[in-house]
């Protein structure tokens, strides 16, 4: 059996490969559900119903979406310049520092919110830059893999969080507790649902990666990353700056990422603790490669994600089914898209 | 004669493109047989089958009269097929002896016999003379020697049918001759060979039979002493090729000089003090063996990289910055050595592979947005004026065949009407109707008053296009000859680095003009 490249993959293929892969996984964490003693449709039901079934539900699935989404983006642009960004992780936690740090300089806390909430966003993006900038230097100067030191990075980053909020940043106020002194009211953003977490986030996202796809499909920019992912030699000599390509091209990686703490600090929690992120900055990896690096499938891949976690939860309880099963079937429809996106690009010889 | 090889009625269809249709080729003991034909004409497919690497859709391969399992290769290794391929499947980390272990032995062996296996790959170097040393890592070994360790492995297989797909496309024309004696000193020994190619005088000097694929078709079959060069080319073809011929040069005004220019190499030979100048309306061809730094001449004047001492004057000026897009707004046309690696991105569209080089040109771009409809349109325009067939304006290119993509690249150059052009190998790899279609272009660039900057390794190519020579050797450049006064021998002589005979005919040439 051979695999021979097709010439022109067909739209209806590309298409309906990643939805036959979901099915597929679906499918097959199906089985693992059926082992554990539930049916796998009763278990899929209480799954939807509990994402998107009550208000409540429906807020949490998109607040969880949120920043998913931004930390996808930050993977997916990344990686169509094959530049390795593994720590998405460290930058959303620094990202998400930046805004409380920012809040506490004199005179920003008494700025209007209109003025203090785009500042403070802002912060969260430059912080996560700063963190990638950093790996993207060493590779460039001294050939460091990126891989490696956006990786270690992440781990850096949660005890430089850690020391803050236990130190200079802690909260006189909280008892003890080590997290951070809160955000200022004028920069919490606004919700979206009375007495539900969801908040204007999520449009933001949304908006983010309508633009972030535009910046790829349209641009000069967009067309200079693909080139020097695809292949640096021809780039270069095609006259692509490879080097200010891929400063720019981590700016708006490392950004995406801050920003997604940024977010998440001012929508949800108000303060930042070592668990303001359950994963995210890894999950986007994942979530970038589901949506094969296509900025506007993020939203659907980040959707997915967002659904098996929180319906899974409400499922685990109903069912006594435990709720990794969502790390499974994420798991599992990676693989199959990993699969179906191969088989989209490939013909089976025989 | 006993017939040692038989390939009957054998077709083979990718989707729609029939690249094999009931072709039938035999090959007796001791005998040399080409294949030949254009690229694309269905060689290595063909080859491939046989070694199966391809199932045929129909038809019968035989060994010695066994037919063999389709789509098996380890079948075809053990009726004594061996393969050589155009690109080595060697572990540059492994020493020579290594390499040729692998994969003879069963995986479970506790031990691997490397004392027995040594002194049977010397006894093959030493019956068929082909010097290597087994201890050798491939990594240090020269791309000749390369091929002496992949030819050795198919022995070391006990091969007595080898075949060797496009062999001297990576050899110098010193190396490819050694190849031919070695390979008839095989046939001697009892050794049958097929081996592939598109340029005739190799088929000519090596093979006792020749067999013309074209479209996936046997078109002619000729024993070597009833047919001539001639011939061959326009069966391979379909019609007869001219190589197109140089009108006389009308030098203009100094466009490109290059002054004592040093570069340390980038992944090449260095630079050492090259010097040459270059006219509107004149071809200047750069000869060489490969590695003496043209790669990185090239390089440079296409803005790659600016050189470490001397200077670069386009028009009697320097550029105010020594990179690839001042190089191409200051008319520096470019058609790079490797048209796969660096000349396009495979996986990107036609249309982005036309003009990502010029997007910062407010043609293409307006305020950091790409202007499609303009790219597109340039891009049909070359399409359509360069003949490039099998590509789509929003398809991807990495299809497209050697020919075509040079034809593109060719179009995306020359329709820009460039002032100087760098063609760095233009014709490497190319078939015959396809390289006089080059040589055309690069001759009307000329006579448009452009002038042409060739670097190529090809003697006859050198010869034919341009209108002074010169030779590089260790990052040095020879001085100029008329191209009148080249001969073979000469310019034998300035790769070598003999130059002691130049000035004269150089200051000959001087007076002549």
């Amino acid at each position: 059996m051979r695999f021979e490249r097709r010439a022109h993959p067909s739209r209806a293929l590309t298409i309906l490969a990643p939805i036959c892969a979901i099915l597929l996984a679906l499918l097959l964490a199906g089985g693992l559900i059926a082992i554990a003693g539930a049916n796998p449709l009763k278990a899929y039901r209480l799954i939807l119903t509990g994402a998107f079934g009550s208000r409540l539900g429906l807020s949490e699935t998109l607040t969880r979406t949120t920043p998913l989404i931004l930390t996808g983006l930050a993977a997916a642009v990344a990686f169509r310049a094959r530049l390795w960004n593994i720590g998405a992780e460290g930058q959303f936690y620094l990202g998400a520092l930046a805004v409380p740090a920012f809040c506490m300089l004199p005179l920003v806390s008494s700025l209007p919110g209109p003025i203090l909430i785009p500042l403070c966003l802002m912060a969260g993006a430059v912080a996560g830059m700063v963190l990638l900038l950093l790996p993207l230097g060493l590779r460039l100067k001294f050939g460091v893999d990126e891989v490696v030191t956006t990786l270690l990075l992440n781990f850096v980053a949660v005890l430089f969080v850690s020391l803050m909020i236990e130190g200079p940043m802690k909260d006189p106020m909280a008892f003890g507790w080590p997290q951070s002194v809160p955000v200022p009211d004028a920069a919490i953003l606004p919700k979206l649902m009375d007495r539900a977490r969801l908040h204007a986030g999520l449009p933001l996202a949304l908006a983010v990666a309508v633009a972030v796809w535009w910046v790829q499909a349209r641009s000069v920019f967009g067309m200079r990353s693909r080139a020097v992912g695809l292949n640096p030699r021809a780039a270069a000599f095609a006259g692509v700056p490879l080097g200010r390509t891929l400063v720019a091209v981590a700016c708006l990686s490392g950004g995406l990422a801050g920003l997604a703490g940024a977010v998440e600090v001012m929508g949800v929690k108000a303060y930042v603790t070592t668990d303001l992120s359950p994963n995210y900055g890894y999950s986007g990896i994942v979530i970038a490669m589901l949506a094969n690096l296509n900025p506007l499938a993020v939203i659907a891949a980040a959707l997915f994600s967002a659904v098996m976690f929180v319906g899974a939860d409400s499922m685990s309880r109903a069912l006594s089914i435990p709720s990794y099963i969502a790390d499974v079937t994420v798991a599992l429809s990676l693989l199959t898209m990993l699969v179906a996106i191969f088989l989209a690009q490939y013909r089976i010889r025989r | 004669m006993t017939r040692v090889l038989e390939l009957e009625g054998i077709t083979k269809r990718f989707g729609a493109v029939t690249a094999n249709d009931d072709v039938s080729l035999h090959l007796e003991r001791g005998e040399i047989v080409a294949l030949l034909g254009e690229n694309g004409a269905g060689k290595t497919t063909l080859m491939s089958i046989l070694f199966g690497h391809y199932t045929a859709d129909s038809g019968t391969v035989r060994v010695d009269g066994q037919e063999l399992p389709p789509g098996r290769s380890r079948a075809a290794i053990q009726a004594g097929v061996g393969m050589v391929h155009q690109h080595f499947a060697l572990a540059p980390n492994l020493t020579v002896l290594d390499n040729v272990l692998t994969g003879t032995e069963p995986l479970w062996k506790p031990r691997s016999d490397r004392a027995g296996g040594r002194e049977k790959l010397v006894g093959l170097a030493r019956r068929f003379g082909l010097k290597v040393d087994p201890d050798a890592r491939v990594s240090d070994l020269s791309v000749g020697e390369c091929q002496r360790v992949e030819i050795l492995k198919a022995l070391y297989n006990d091969a007595r049918i080898l075949i060797l797909d496009e062999p001297t496309a990576v050899l110098t024309a010193q190396e490819a001759e050694g190849l031919f004696a070695t390979l008839r000193q095989m046939t001697q020994r009892g050794l049958s060979l097929i081996f592939i190619s598109h340029k005739l005088g190799e088929v000519m000097a090596a093979a006792d039979r020749v067999v013309v694929l074209r479209h996936g078709r046997v078109v002619a079959e000729r024993r070597k002493v009833h047919t001539s060069k001639e011939e061959l080319a326009e069966l391979m073809v379909g019609r007869a090729v001219k190589r197109p011929t140089r009108p006389p040069a009308t030098p203009g005004e100094l466009l490109l000089e290059g002054v004592d220019l040093h570069l340390a190499g980038k992944g090449g030979a260095s630079l050492k003090g090259a010097s040459f100048h270059l006219r509107a309306g004149e071809t200047l061809g750069i000869i060489g063996v490969s590695g003496n730094g043209q790669t990185t001449l090239a390089g440079l004047v296409s803005g790659l990289y600016p050189p470490d001492v001397g200077k670069l004057l386009i028009e009697g000026h320097r550029p105010p910055r020594h990179d690839v897009p001042h190089a191409i707004a200051a008319g520096i046309g470019r058609i790079p050595e490797d048209r796969n690696a660096e000349g396009a991105i495979g996986d990107m569209t036609t249309w982005e592979n036309v003009v990502l080089e010029r997007i910062w040109s407010p043609d293409y771009s307006t305020r950091g947005l790409v202007r499609r409809d303009a790219a597109r349109a340039t891009t049909e325009a070359i399409l359509r004026d360069y003949d490039v067939r099998g590509a789509r304006v929003d398809g991807r290119i990495r299809l497209l065949s050697g020919g075509n993509m040079q034809k593109l690249i060719l179009g995306r150059v020359l329709s820009a009407d460039p002032r100087i052009v760098v063609a760095a190998q233009p014709s490497r790899g190319l078939d015959e109707g396809a390289i006089a279609g080059v040589h055309e272009r690069l001759l009307e660039a000329r006579s448009r008053g452009a002038g042409v900057l060739l670097i190529s390794e090809d003697l006859e190519e050198v010869m034919a296009l341009s209108d002074r020579i010169m030779a590089i050797v260790g990052g040095r450049l020879s001085p100029a000859i008329p191209a009148e006064r080249a001969t073979q021998q000469l310019l034998g002589l300035m790769m070598a680095g003999d130059w002691s005979t130049l000035d004269d005919i150089a200051a000959e040439g001087v007076h002549a003009v």
